[in-house]
Protein backbone atom coordinates (compact mmCIF):
# COMPACT_ATOMS: atom_id res chain seq x y z
CA UNK A 1 0.00 0.00 0.00
CA UNK A 2 1.59 3.45 -1.06
CA UNK A 3 1.15 6.79 0.45
CA UNK A 4 1.74 10.43 -0.83
CA UNK A 5 5.20 11.37 0.61
CA UNK A 6 3.83 14.11 2.10
CA UNK A 7 5.97 16.05 5.22
CA UNK A 8 3.81 18.62 6.36
CA UNK A 9 6.55 21.11 5.28
CA UNK A 10 7.57 20.37 2.10
CA UNK A 11 5.31 21.91 -0.76
CA UNK A 12 3.77 18.86 -2.66
CA UNK A 13 2.37 19.31 -6.30
CA UNK A 14 -1.27 17.97 -6.08
CA UNK A 15 -2.29 15.85 -8.83
CA UNK A 16 -6.03 16.72 -9.61
CA UNK A 17 -7.63 13.60 -11.58
CA UNK A 18 -6.23 11.27 -8.23
CA UNK A 19 -9.02 9.51 -7.03
CA UNK A 20 -9.06 10.61 -3.18
CA UNK A 21 -8.89 7.88 -0.64
CA UNK A 22 -7.99 9.82 2.34
CA UNK A 23 -8.38 13.34 3.91
CA UNK A 24 -4.47 13.86 5.91
CA UNK A 25 -3.84 17.55 4.88
CA UNK A 26 -4.91 20.07 2.45
CA UNK A 27 -1.44 19.96 1.19
CA UNK A 28 -2.69 17.63 -1.62
CA UNK A 29 -5.85 19.42 -2.26
CA UNK A 30 -6.18 21.32 -5.55
CA UNK A 31 -8.11 24.78 -5.49
CA UNK A 32 -10.78 22.96 -7.57
CA UNK A 33 -11.11 20.13 -5.08
CA UNK A 34 -11.52 22.79 -2.26
CA UNK A 35 -14.51 24.30 -4.12
CA UNK A 36 -15.87 20.90 -4.55
CA UNK A 37 -15.94 20.13 -1.52
CA UNK A 38 -17.51 23.75 -0.26
CA UNK A 39 -20.02 23.24 -3.13
CA UNK A 40 -20.96 19.77 -2.03
CA UNK A 41 -21.18 20.99 1.70
CA UNK A 42 -23.47 23.59 0.35
CA UNK A 43 -25.62 21.06 -0.61
CA UNK A 44 -25.40 19.25 2.28
CA UNK A 45 -25.94 22.48 5.16
CA UNK A 46 -29.56 22.35 3.14
CA UNK A 47 -30.43 18.41 4.43
CA UNK A 48 -29.29 19.91 7.98
CA UNK A 49 -31.86 22.36 7.72
CA UNK A 50 -34.91 20.17 7.08
CA UNK A 51 -37.18 18.94 9.77
CA UNK A 52 -36.05 15.53 9.48
CA UNK A 53 -31.92 15.89 8.56
CA UNK A 54 -31.23 12.26 7.43
CA UNK A 55 -30.32 11.04 4.32
CA UNK A 56 -30.07 7.18 3.09
CA UNK A 57 -26.57 7.82 1.28
CA UNK A 58 -24.14 6.13 3.75
CA UNK A 59 -26.32 3.25 5.07
CA UNK A 60 -24.48 -0.01 5.64
CA UNK A 61 -20.94 2.29 5.91
CA UNK A 62 -19.18 2.40 9.28
CA UNK A 63 -17.46 5.48 10.56
CA UNK A 64 -15.09 5.07 13.45
CA UNK A 65 -13.74 8.19 15.88
CA UNK A 66 -10.80 7.10 17.12
CA UNK A 67 -9.62 9.88 19.47
CA UNK A 68 -6.51 10.02 21.29
CA UNK A 69 -6.89 13.47 22.29
CA UNK A 70 -9.80 14.85 23.59
CA UNK A 71 -12.41 17.32 21.66
CA UNK A 72 -16.10 18.54 22.43
CA UNK A 73 -16.92 19.81 18.71
CA UNK A 74 -14.67 17.66 16.09
CA UNK A 75 -15.42 14.32 17.57
CA UNK A 76 -19.49 15.36 17.69
CA UNK A 77 -19.57 17.08 14.60
CA UNK A 78 -18.14 14.01 12.65
CA UNK A 79 -20.47 11.64 14.41
CA UNK A 80 -23.51 14.16 13.86
CA UNK A 81 -22.39 14.27 9.84
CA UNK A 82 -21.95 10.42 9.75
CA UNK A 83 -25.60 9.75 11.05
CA UNK A 84 -27.09 12.27 9.48
CA UNK A 85 -25.49 10.32 6.48
CA UNK A 86 -27.19 7.08 7.57
CA UNK A 87 -23.52 5.44 8.48
CA UNK A 88 -23.26 3.42 11.65
CA UNK A 89 -20.56 5.26 13.80
CA UNK A 90 -18.55 4.13 16.64
CA UNK A 91 -16.13 6.01 18.98
CA UNK A 92 -12.98 5.15 20.37
CA UNK A 93 -11.28 7.35 23.07
CA UNK A 94 -7.76 6.45 24.35
CA UNK A 95 -9.04 6.49 27.87
CA UNK A 96 -10.52 3.49 28.61
CA UNK A 97 -9.10 1.62 25.79
CA UNK A 98 -6.98 -0.90 25.27
CA UNK A 99 -4.55 1.76 24.57
CA UNK A 100 -4.10 2.05 28.24
CA UNK A 101 -2.62 -1.47 28.61
CA UNK A 102 -0.18 -0.25 25.72
CA UNK A 103 -1.82 -1.39 22.65
CA UNK A 104 -0.15 0.62 19.56
CA UNK A 105 -1.63 2.64 17.06
CA UNK A 106 -1.31 0.13 14.18
CA UNK A 107 -2.84 -2.69 16.38
CA UNK A 108 -5.86 -0.53 16.87
CA UNK A 109 -6.53 0.61 13.60
CA UNK A 110 -6.15 -3.46 12.74
CA UNK A 111 -8.32 -4.13 15.27
CA UNK A 112 -10.93 -1.38 13.75
CA UNK A 113 -10.89 -2.69 10.63
CA UNK A 114 -11.22 -6.49 11.69
CA UNK A 115 -14.48 -4.44 13.15
CA UNK A 116 -15.48 -3.20 9.81
CA UNK A 117 -14.99 0.21 9.53
CA UNK A 118 -14.74 2.38 6.06
CA UNK A 119 -14.02 5.37 7.09
CA UNK A 120 -11.58 6.06 10.29
CA UNK A 121 -11.48 9.77 11.78
CA UNK A 122 -8.62 9.80 13.87
CA UNK A 123 -7.46 12.84 16.57
CA UNK A 124 -3.77 12.09 17.70
CA UNK A 125 -0.99 14.13 19.37
CA UNK A 126 1.30 12.99 17.67
CA UNK A 127 2.39 14.97 14.23
CA UNK A 128 2.11 12.62 11.52
CA UNK A 129 -0.21 9.52 13.10
CA UNK A 130 -2.81 9.65 10.87
CA UNK A 131 0.05 8.80 7.76
CA UNK A 132 0.73 5.34 9.83
CA UNK A 133 -2.71 4.72 10.64
CA UNK A 134 -3.00 5.13 6.30
CA UNK A 135 -0.45 3.00 5.79
CA UNK A 136 -2.17 0.47 8.05
CA UNK A 137 -5.82 0.13 6.61
CA UNK A 138 -7.44 -0.34 4.02
CA UNK A 139 -10.15 1.92 4.38
CA UNK A 140 -10.24 5.59 4.34
CA UNK A 141 -8.44 7.78 7.00
CA UNK A 142 -9.80 11.63 7.65
CA UNK A 143 -7.00 13.26 9.91
CA UNK A 144 -9.20 14.83 12.93
CA UNK A 145 -6.46 16.86 14.02
CA UNK A 146 -2.74 15.43 14.50
CA UNK A 147 -0.29 17.25 17.22
CA UNK A 148 0.48 21.03 15.42
CA UNK A 149 0.94 19.50 12.14
CA UNK A 150 -2.49 19.65 10.59
CA UNK A 151 -6.55 19.92 11.08
CA UNK A 152 -7.93 19.78 7.62
CA UNK A 153 -11.84 19.61 8.46
CA UNK A 154 -11.34 22.41 10.40
CA UNK A 155 -9.60 24.89 7.54
CA UNK A 156 -12.41 23.63 5.08
CA UNK A 157 -15.07 24.52 7.47
CA UNK A 158 -13.21 27.95 8.28
CA UNK A 159 -12.85 28.12 4.66
CA UNK A 160 -16.83 27.67 3.70
CA UNK A 161 -17.99 29.93 6.84
CA UNK A 162 -15.76 32.41 4.89
CA UNK A 163 -17.18 31.91 1.56
CA UNK A 164 -20.47 31.64 3.14
CA UNK A 165 -20.29 35.10 4.66
CA UNK A 166 -17.84 37.12 2.18
CA UNK A 167 -18.63 35.93 -0.92
CA UNK A 168 -15.52 34.44 -3.56
CA UNK A 169 -11.83 33.53 -1.72
CA UNK A 170 -10.14 34.92 -3.83
CA UNK A 171 -8.32 37.98 -2.65
CA UNK A 172 -9.70 38.44 0.72
CA UNK A 173 -7.14 39.17 3.12
CA UNK A 174 -7.00 36.73 5.93
CA UNK A 175 -4.42 37.81 9.34
CA UNK A 176 -4.19 34.66 11.50
CA UNK A 177 -3.38 35.55 14.86
CA UNK A 178 -2.34 34.06 17.93
CA UNK A 179 -0.50 30.63 18.70
CA UNK A 180 0.68 29.26 15.41
CA UNK A 181 3.65 27.53 16.82
CA UNK A 182 1.26 25.02 18.32
CA UNK A 183 -1.63 25.40 15.64
CA UNK A 184 -2.46 22.95 13.37
CA UNK A 185 -6.00 24.63 12.78
CA UNK A 186 -3.01 27.70 11.18
CA UNK A 187 -0.86 25.22 9.32
CA UNK A 188 -3.96 23.39 7.20
CA UNK A 189 -5.85 26.60 6.50
CA UNK A 190 -2.37 28.49 5.07
CA UNK A 191 -2.11 25.64 2.76
CA UNK A 192 -6.28 25.96 2.02
CA UNK A 193 -5.96 30.12 2.55
CA UNK A 194 -3.60 29.72 0.01
CA UNK A 195 -4.38 27.28 -2.91
CA UNK A 196 -7.69 29.53 -3.21
CA UNK A 197 -5.84 32.53 -3.73
CA UNK A 198 -6.34 34.43 -0.53
CA UNK A 199 -3.39 36.67 1.32
CA UNK A 200 -2.42 35.09 4.53
CA UNK A 201 -0.67 37.08 7.12
CA UNK A 202 0.40 35.65 10.43
CA UNK A 203 0.51 37.48 13.63
CA UNK A 204 1.81 36.22 16.77
CA UNK A 205 4.58 37.58 19.52
CA UNK A 206 7.78 36.40 17.88
CA UNK A 207 8.46 33.44 20.23
CA UNK A 208 4.87 31.99 19.04
CA UNK A 209 5.45 32.41 15.68
CA UNK A 210 7.89 29.34 15.20
CA UNK A 211 10.58 29.62 12.28
CA UNK A 212 10.10 32.29 10.13
CA UNK A 213 12.70 31.43 7.52
CA UNK A 214 10.58 28.10 7.36
CA UNK A 215 7.77 29.99 6.37
CA UNK A 216 8.86 32.04 4.33
CA UNK A 217 10.89 29.25 2.35
CA UNK A 218 7.83 26.78 2.47
CA UNK A 219 5.10 29.67 1.34
CA UNK A 220 6.83 32.79 -0.44
CA UNK A 221 3.73 34.83 -0.60
CA UNK A 222 2.99 33.83 3.27
CA UNK A 223 3.33 37.16 5.61
CA UNK A 224 4.47 37.71 9.06
CA UNK A 225 3.35 40.68 11.18
CA UNK A 226 4.27 41.58 14.81
CA UNK A 227 1.53 44.31 15.22
CA UNK A 228 -2.15 43.34 14.88
CA UNK A 229 -3.07 47.25 15.17
CA UNK A 230 -1.11 47.53 11.88
CA UNK A 231 -2.33 45.21 9.69
CA UNK A 232 -6.10 45.20 11.06
CA UNK A 233 -8.15 48.18 8.46
CA UNK A 234 -6.62 46.06 6.15
CA UNK A 235 -8.10 42.72 7.19
CA UNK A 236 -11.29 40.79 5.59
CA UNK A 237 -11.18 37.63 8.05
CA UNK A 238 -9.58 37.67 11.25
CA UNK A 239 -8.69 34.84 12.95
CA UNK A 240 -7.72 33.93 16.63
CA UNK A 241 -6.58 31.05 17.99
CA UNK A 242 -6.57 29.53 20.81
CA UNK A 243 -3.04 29.81 23.21
CA UNK A 244 -2.43 26.01 23.87
CA UNK A 245 -1.31 26.43 27.23
CA UNK A 246 -0.83 22.49 27.26
CA UNK A 247 1.65 22.30 24.51
CA UNK A 248 3.13 25.53 25.38
CA UNK A 249 6.84 25.35 27.37
CA UNK A 250 7.17 27.64 30.19
CA UNK A 251 8.71 31.16 28.85
CA UNK A 252 7.32 31.38 25.47
CA UNK A 253 5.15 34.21 27.17
CA UNK A 254 5.87 36.99 29.78
CA UNK A 255 2.22 37.49 30.90
CA UNK A 256 -1.28 36.40 29.55
CA UNK A 257 -2.08 40.13 30.11
CA UNK A 258 0.55 41.21 28.24
CA UNK A 259 -0.23 39.24 25.36
CA UNK A 260 -3.89 40.09 25.67
CA UNK A 261 -3.17 43.70 25.69
CA UNK A 262 -1.25 43.22 21.98
CA UNK A 263 -2.85 40.62 20.08
CA UNK A 264 -6.21 40.08 21.85
CA UNK A 265 -9.08 40.43 19.25
CA UNK A 266 -11.29 43.24 21.76
CA UNK A 267 -13.82 45.54 20.69
CA UNK A 268 -11.46 48.53 20.09
CA UNK A 269 -9.96 46.18 17.34
CA UNK A 270 -13.31 45.09 16.25
CA UNK A 271 -14.36 48.52 15.67
CA UNK A 272 -10.94 48.96 13.34
CA UNK A 273 -11.76 46.27 11.06
CA UNK A 274 -13.15 47.52 7.55
CA UNK A 275 -17.28 46.91 7.64
CA UNK A 276 -17.78 43.75 6.02
CA UNK A 277 -14.90 41.93 7.83
CA UNK A 278 -15.73 38.80 10.20
CA UNK A 279 -13.79 37.17 12.81
CA UNK A 280 -13.34 33.61 13.69
CA UNK A 281 -12.15 31.03 16.40
CA UNK A 282 -11.88 27.48 15.96
CA UNK A 283 -12.24 27.27 19.38
CA UNK A 284 -12.72 25.79 22.15
CA UNK A 285 -11.84 29.85 23.28
CA UNK A 286 -9.72 31.06 25.81
CA UNK A 287 -12.32 34.01 26.70
CA UNK A 288 -10.78 36.50 28.30
CA UNK A 289 -7.07 35.70 26.78
CA UNK A 290 -6.81 35.73 22.68
CA UNK A 291 -10.69 37.01 22.35
CA UNK A 292 -12.84 38.72 24.88
CA UNK A 293 -15.87 37.54 25.18
CA UNK A 294 -17.44 40.87 23.78
CA UNK A 295 -15.38 40.36 20.27
CA UNK A 296 -17.10 36.76 20.54
CA UNK A 297 -20.44 37.26 20.43
CA UNK A 298 -20.50 40.48 18.66
CA UNK A 299 -22.20 40.53 15.14
CA UNK A 300 -19.12 40.05 13.31
CA UNK A 301 -18.30 36.93 14.90
CA UNK A 302 -19.15 33.71 12.96
CA UNK A 303 -18.22 31.09 15.54
CA UNK A 304 -21.31 30.17 16.07
CA UNK A 305 -21.87 29.50 12.28
CA UNK A 306 -18.43 27.52 11.97
CA UNK A 307 -19.34 24.98 14.39
CA UNK A 308 -23.07 24.43 12.53
CA UNK A 309 -20.82 24.58 9.29
CA UNK A 310 -18.39 21.89 10.30
CA UNK A 311 -21.58 18.92 10.32
CA UNK A 312 -22.21 19.93 6.16
CA UNK A 313 -18.21 20.17 5.63
CA UNK A 314 -17.69 16.71 7.19
CA UNK A 315 -20.75 15.30 5.78
CA UNK A 316 -19.35 16.54 1.83
CA UNK A 317 -15.79 14.93 2.87
CA UNK A 318 -17.13 11.58 4.66
CA UNK A 319 -19.52 10.97 0.92
CA UNK A 320 -16.28 12.32 -0.87
CA UNK A 321 -14.13 9.35 0.10
CA UNK A 322 -17.21 6.84 0.23
CA UNK A 323 -17.35 6.11 -3.49
CA UNK A 324 -15.87 2.79 -3.30
CA UNK A 325 -16.71 -0.71 -1.13
CA UNK A 326 -13.21 -1.07 0.74
CA UNK A 327 -14.35 -4.60 1.55
CA UNK B 1 -21.69 6.34 -33.35
CA UNK B 2 -25.32 5.94 -35.14
CA UNK B 3 -27.91 8.36 -34.04
CA UNK B 4 -31.26 9.03 -35.09
CA UNK B 5 -33.60 11.47 -33.92
CA UNK B 6 -37.04 10.86 -32.28
CA UNK B 7 -38.10 14.07 -31.34
CA UNK B 8 -38.12 17.62 -33.30
CA UNK B 9 -38.29 20.92 -31.05
CA UNK B 10 -41.89 21.29 -32.05
CA UNK B 11 -42.66 17.94 -31.10
CA UNK B 12 -41.06 18.60 -27.43
CA UNK B 13 -43.02 21.95 -27.58
CA UNK B 14 -46.37 20.10 -27.94
CA UNK B 15 -45.64 17.19 -25.88
CA UNK B 16 -45.04 19.64 -22.58
CA UNK B 17 -48.39 21.13 -23.90
CA UNK B 18 -50.50 17.94 -23.66
CA UNK B 19 -48.80 16.96 -20.42
CA UNK B 20 -49.57 20.35 -18.84
CA UNK B 21 -53.28 19.81 -19.82
CA UNK B 22 -52.99 16.24 -18.32
CA UNK B 23 -51.62 17.87 -14.74
CA UNK B 24 -55.12 20.10 -14.95
CA UNK B 25 -57.29 17.87 -16.05
CA UNK B 26 -56.64 14.61 -13.87
CA UNK B 27 -55.97 17.27 -11.00
CA UNK B 28 -59.52 18.92 -11.19
CA UNK B 29 -56.94 22.36 -11.50
CA UNK B 30 -53.74 23.14 -10.16
CA UNK B 31 -54.72 25.02 -7.11
CA UNK B 32 -52.93 22.28 -4.88
CA UNK B 33 -49.81 21.15 -7.90
CA UNK B 34 -46.44 21.43 -7.52
CA UNK B 35 -44.46 20.58 -9.91
CA UNK B 36 -40.92 18.98 -8.58
CA UNK B 37 -38.10 19.19 -11.79
CA UNK B 38 -35.78 15.90 -10.90
CA UNK B 39 -31.91 17.64 -11.47
CA UNK B 40 -31.01 18.15 -14.23
CA UNK B 41 -33.20 18.49 -16.85
CA UNK B 42 -36.20 18.21 -14.94
CA UNK B 43 -35.79 21.48 -13.74
CA UNK B 44 -36.16 22.98 -17.17
CA UNK B 45 -38.69 20.75 -17.81
CA UNK B 46 -40.73 21.57 -15.27
CA UNK B 47 -40.65 25.18 -15.78
CA UNK B 48 -41.83 24.73 -19.16
CA UNK B 49 -44.40 22.77 -17.82
CA UNK B 50 -45.33 25.14 -15.28
CA UNK B 51 -45.52 27.92 -18.23
CA UNK B 52 -47.51 26.42 -20.05
CA UNK B 53 -50.15 25.44 -17.28
CA UNK B 54 -50.28 29.15 -16.48
CA UNK B 55 -51.40 30.04 -20.26
CA UNK B 56 -54.01 27.54 -20.16
CA UNK B 57 -55.15 27.72 -16.37
CA UNK B 58 -54.12 31.32 -15.94
CA UNK B 59 -52.99 30.19 -12.56
CA UNK B 60 -49.44 30.60 -10.98
CA UNK B 61 -48.38 26.86 -10.16
CA UNK B 62 -45.22 26.11 -7.59
CA UNK B 63 -41.62 24.62 -8.65
CA UNK B 64 -39.25 23.40 -6.85
CA UNK B 65 -35.94 21.55 -7.71
CA UNK B 66 -35.07 17.96 -6.50
CA UNK B 67 -31.51 16.55 -6.52
CA UNK B 68 -31.67 12.65 -5.62
CA UNK B 69 -27.60 12.33 -5.38
CA UNK B 70 -28.11 11.42 -1.70
CA UNK B 71 -30.61 8.86 -2.08
CA UNK B 72 -28.85 7.12 -4.87
CA UNK B 73 -28.94 2.98 -4.48
CA UNK B 74 -25.35 2.56 -6.92
CA UNK B 75 -22.91 4.43 -4.86
CA UNK B 76 -20.91 1.48 -4.82
CA UNK B 77 -20.77 1.04 -8.80
CA UNK B 78 -20.87 4.58 -9.76
CA UNK B 79 -19.01 6.56 -7.42
CA UNK B 80 -19.42 9.27 -5.31
CA UNK B 81 -17.92 11.71 -8.21
CA UNK B 82 -21.35 13.20 -8.73
CA UNK B 83 -21.37 16.45 -7.96
CA UNK B 84 -24.60 17.20 -5.22
CA UNK B 85 -26.73 19.83 -6.48
CA UNK B 86 -29.49 21.80 -4.08
CA UNK B 87 -32.63 20.80 -3.76
CA UNK B 88 -35.00 23.67 -3.01
CA UNK B 89 -38.75 23.35 -2.66
CA UNK B 90 -39.66 26.20 -1.49
CA UNK B 91 -43.29 25.08 -0.15
CA UNK B 92 -44.52 23.10 2.56
CA UNK B 93 -45.04 19.77 0.52
CA UNK B 94 -47.56 18.20 3.17
CA UNK B 95 -51.34 18.10 1.49
CA UNK B 96 -49.90 19.35 -1.66
CA UNK B 97 -50.32 16.94 -5.12
CA UNK B 98 -46.28 16.46 -6.30
CA UNK B 99 -45.57 16.25 -9.90
CA UNK B 100 -42.14 14.79 -10.32
CA UNK B 101 -40.72 15.81 -13.31
CA UNK B 102 -37.94 14.12 -15.73
CA UNK B 103 -36.91 13.71 -18.75
CA UNK B 104 -37.01 10.07 -19.44
CA UNK B 105 -37.72 6.81 -17.55
CA UNK B 106 -35.84 4.07 -17.87
CA UNK B 107 -35.24 1.51 -14.97
CA UNK B 108 -37.13 3.67 -12.39
CA UNK B 109 -34.79 3.88 -9.75
CA UNK B 110 -33.89 7.73 -10.26
CA UNK B 111 -37.94 8.09 -9.44
CA UNK B 112 -37.86 5.08 -6.55
CA UNK B 113 -35.38 7.66 -5.17
CA UNK B 114 -36.90 10.71 -5.86
CA UNK B 115 -39.72 9.07 -4.10
CA UNK B 116 -37.71 9.00 -0.92
CA UNK B 117 -36.32 12.14 -0.91
CA UNK B 118 -39.63 13.93 -1.37
CA UNK B 119 -40.98 11.77 1.58
CA UNK B 120 -38.34 12.94 3.71
CA UNK B 121 -39.25 16.31 2.96
CA UNK B 122 -42.85 16.13 4.06
CA UNK B 123 -45.84 14.14 3.62
CA UNK B 124 -47.62 14.48 0.42
CA UNK B 125 -51.55 13.94 -0.73
CA UNK B 126 -50.37 12.33 -3.88
CA UNK B 127 -47.13 12.14 -5.98
CA UNK B 128 -47.27 11.99 -9.74
CA UNK B 129 -44.89 11.61 -12.28
CA UNK B 130 -44.56 13.37 -15.78
CA UNK B 131 -41.74 12.68 -18.07
CA UNK B 132 -40.86 13.22 -21.66
CA UNK B 133 -39.72 10.35 -22.73
CA UNK B 134 -40.83 6.31 -21.48
CA UNK B 135 -38.29 4.19 -22.94
CA UNK B 136 -39.33 0.86 -20.96
CA UNK B 137 -37.17 -1.48 -19.33
CA UNK B 138 -38.38 -0.96 -15.95
CA UNK B 139 -36.48 -2.80 -12.91
CA UNK B 140 -39.31 -1.23 -10.40
CA UNK B 141 -42.91 -1.38 -10.31
CA UNK B 142 -42.95 2.57 -11.48
CA UNK B 143 -44.87 4.18 -14.04
CA UNK B 144 -45.32 7.65 -15.80
CA UNK B 145 -48.98 9.50 -15.54
CA UNK B 146 -48.05 11.77 -17.62
CA UNK B 147 -45.86 10.71 -20.81
CA UNK B 148 -44.96 12.97 -23.47
CA UNK B 149 -44.20 10.14 -25.81
CA UNK B 150 -43.62 6.64 -25.51
CA UNK B 151 -40.54 5.31 -27.45
CA UNK B 152 -39.72 1.42 -27.67
CA UNK B 153 -36.26 1.15 -27.40
CA UNK B 154 -33.26 -1.67 -26.51
CA UNK B 155 -31.56 -2.06 -23.49
CA UNK B 156 -28.33 -0.95 -25.42
CA UNK B 157 -29.39 2.26 -26.92
CA UNK B 158 -29.34 5.20 -25.21
CA UNK B 159 -31.97 8.23 -24.81
CA UNK B 160 -30.64 11.61 -25.01
CA UNK B 161 -32.87 14.70 -24.44
CA UNK B 162 -31.21 17.75 -25.16
CA UNK B 163 -33.29 20.81 -23.98
CA UNK B 164 -31.61 24.60 -25.06
CA UNK B 165 -31.67 25.84 -21.38
CA UNK B 166 -29.03 22.75 -20.05
CA UNK B 167 -27.54 21.74 -23.85
CA UNK B 168 -28.00 24.69 -25.62
CA UNK B 169 -29.18 25.29 -29.39
CA UNK B 170 -32.56 23.27 -31.03
CA UNK B 171 -34.67 21.40 -28.33
CA UNK B 172 -34.38 17.28 -29.43
CA UNK B 173 -34.62 13.94 -28.55
CA UNK B 174 -32.17 11.57 -30.01
CA UNK B 175 -31.60 7.78 -29.67
CA UNK B 176 -27.88 6.97 -29.71
CA UNK B 177 -27.11 3.31 -30.47
CA UNK B 178 -24.75 1.70 -27.93
CA UNK B 179 -20.64 1.21 -28.65
CA UNK B 180 -20.89 -2.32 -28.43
Amino acid sequence: MSMPAVSPFVPWIPTPNRKRRHVLDLDDFSAAEIIDVLDAATSMKEVLGRSVPQVPILRGRTVVNVFYEESTRTRMSFELAARTLSASTMSMTAKGSSVEKGESLIDTIRTIQALGADIIVIRHGESGAPYLAAQHFKGSIINAGDGRHAHPSQALLDLFTIRERLGELKGLNVTIVGDILHSRVARSNIWGMLRCGMNVTLCAPSTLIGDVRMWQETFPTLKISYDLDAIIPDTDVLMGLRLQKERMQAGLLPALREYSTYFGINQTRIDKLPDHAIVMHPGPMNEGVEIMPEAADSPRSVIEAQVTNGVAVRMALLYRLSGEATA
Amino acid sequence: MNERQIMTADEVRRAIARVAHEIGERNGGVQNVVLVGIYRRGIPLAKRIAAAIQQIEGSTVAIGALDITLYRDDLEIRGAATQIQHTNIPVDITGKIIVLVDDVLYTGRTIRAALDAVTDLGRPDRIQLAVLVDRGHRELPIRADFVGKNVPTAASEDVAVRLNEVDGGDDAVMITRGAV
